[in-house]
C-alpha cells in the first residue's frame, strides 16, 4: 500500500472542505442531541440551543464545506467528472441543504412557541429531531464515499 | 496518519483487493473518529459561549471525545505503520501524536471544569467555568492544528 501525494496547492481548499464537513456534522450532532433531549423532557433553553446550532452552526458549516468542495474539485479538474463517490457527495450535500433549512425553520418555530412535553412546539421539535437524525446518517454515507471512493 | 480524503493504491489481485478493503475500512473508522472529536469541540463551544449548562449534553460531548480520541489515535497509528511512504517516527506523525496528547489533557481539564460548573452554583463554580472555557478554546486550537497536520503532512 503506497502513500498518495497531493500537490501542495490542493491542500488549503481540501482543508476548508474537511473542516466545514466536520463542523457541519458536529453542529448536527449537537442539534440532534438537544432535539432528542427536548423530545424526552421538554426544555425551552435546549430548544433554543438546537435552533442556534442549526442556524449558526449547520448552515454556516455547510457553506464552508460546499465552497471547499467546489474549490477542491476545480483544483483537481473534477468539476465535470462522472465519478460515483463524487456524485454521492454532491447529492447528499445539496439535498441535505434543503433538509437543513426545513429543520432550522421548524426548530425556530419550536423555539418561538416554547417547547413543552405536548403541543405544537413539541411536535415541531420532534420533526426536527427526525430530519436532523436522517441528515447525520446521510452525511455518514457521504463520509464513507469520500473516504473509500468506491468505483 | 493519512489525510481523510486520501485514496489508497489498489492492485488487481484478489489478495490486494482484500487488503485495500481492510485499509479503506480502517481509514473510514479513523475519519469517523475524527468527526466525533470535532463534534465534541462543537458541543463544548455551546458551553463556552454560555448557551447551555445541561449536564446531559456534557455527557454526550465527553462520550464523543472518549470514542473519537481513542479512535483517531489507534486507527491513525495503524496506517502509519502499514502504508509505504509513512513511518511512525516521521516528524509530522510524532508531532500529531504530541498535539493529540495535549488536546486530550486540555479536554480533560475543560471536562472537569464544566462538570464542576454544572453541578455547583457557588462562586468557585464560576471560576471553574472560566478556566474550563480557556481550556476548551486551547483544545479547539489543538484540534485545528491536528487537522492542518493531517492535511498538509509537513515534511512528508
Amino acid at each position: 500500500m503506497s502513500a498518495a501525494v497531493r500537490p501542495d496547492s490542493w491542500n488549503f481548499p481540501l482543508l476548508l472542505h474537511v473542516l466545514g464537513a466536520m463542523l457541519l456534522v458536529g453542529a448536527l450532532i449537537l442539534a440532534a442531541s438537544t432535539f432528542l433531549l427536548t423530545w424526552r423532557g421538554g426544555s425551552a433553553p435546549l430548544a433554543r440551543l438546537g435552533y442556534r446550532a442549526m442556524l449558526l452552526g449547520a448552515l454556516a458549516s455547510w457553506i464552508l464545506m460546499r465552497v471547499g468542495a467546489e474549490w477542491t474539485a476545480s483544483k483537481e479538474g473534477l468539476t465535470d467528472a462522472n465519478l460515483s463517490w463524487l456524485d454521492i457527495g454532491s447529492t447528499t450535500a445539496d439535498g441535505g441543504l434543503v433538509l437543513i433549512i426545513v429543520a432550522t425553520v421548524l426548530a425556530g418555530l419550536e423555539a418561538r412557541r416554547g417547547s413543552g412535553a405536548a403541543g405544537s412546539g413539541a411536535a415541531l421539535g420532534r420533526a426536527s429531531a427526525v430530519l436532523v437524525s436522517l441528515l447525520i446518517v446521510a452525511y455518514l454515507v457521504s463520509v464513507w464515499a469520500m473516504t473509500t471512493k468506491p468505483a | 496518519m493519512p489525510s481523510p480524503y486520501e485514496r489508497c493504491a489498489r492492485c488487481p489481485s484478489p489478495r490486494r483487493d482484500s487488503v485495500a478493503l481492510v485499509y479503506d475500512s480502517l481509514l473510514l473508522l479513523h475519519v469517523i473518529a475524527a468527526f466525533a472529536v470535532v463534534a465534541t469541540v462543537v458541543i463544548f463551544t455551546a458551553f463556552a459561549l454560555g448557551w447551555t449548562a445541561d449536564a446531559r449534553l456534557l455527557r454526550v460531548g465527553n462520550a464523543l471525545w472518549a470514542v473519537g480520541g481513542l479512535g483517531t489515535l489507534a486507527l491513525g497509528i495503524w496506517p502509519a505503520i502499514y502504508v509505504d511512504g509513512y513511518e511512525i517516527w516521521d516528524g509530522w506523525i510524532i508531532g500529531a501524536i504530541v498535539v493529540w496528547a495535549v488536546a486530550t489533557e486540555l479536554g480533560r481539564r475543560a471536562q472537569v471544569g464544566y462538570t464542576e460548573a454544572v453541578t455547583h452554583t457557588e462562586r468557585g463554580a464560576a471560576t471553574a467555568e472560566r478556566q474550563a472555557t480557556g481550556m476548551h478554546w486551547l483544545r479547539s486550537l489543538a484540534v485545528l492544528a491536528l487537522l492542518v497536520m493531517m492535511t498538509y503532512k509537513p515534511g512528508a
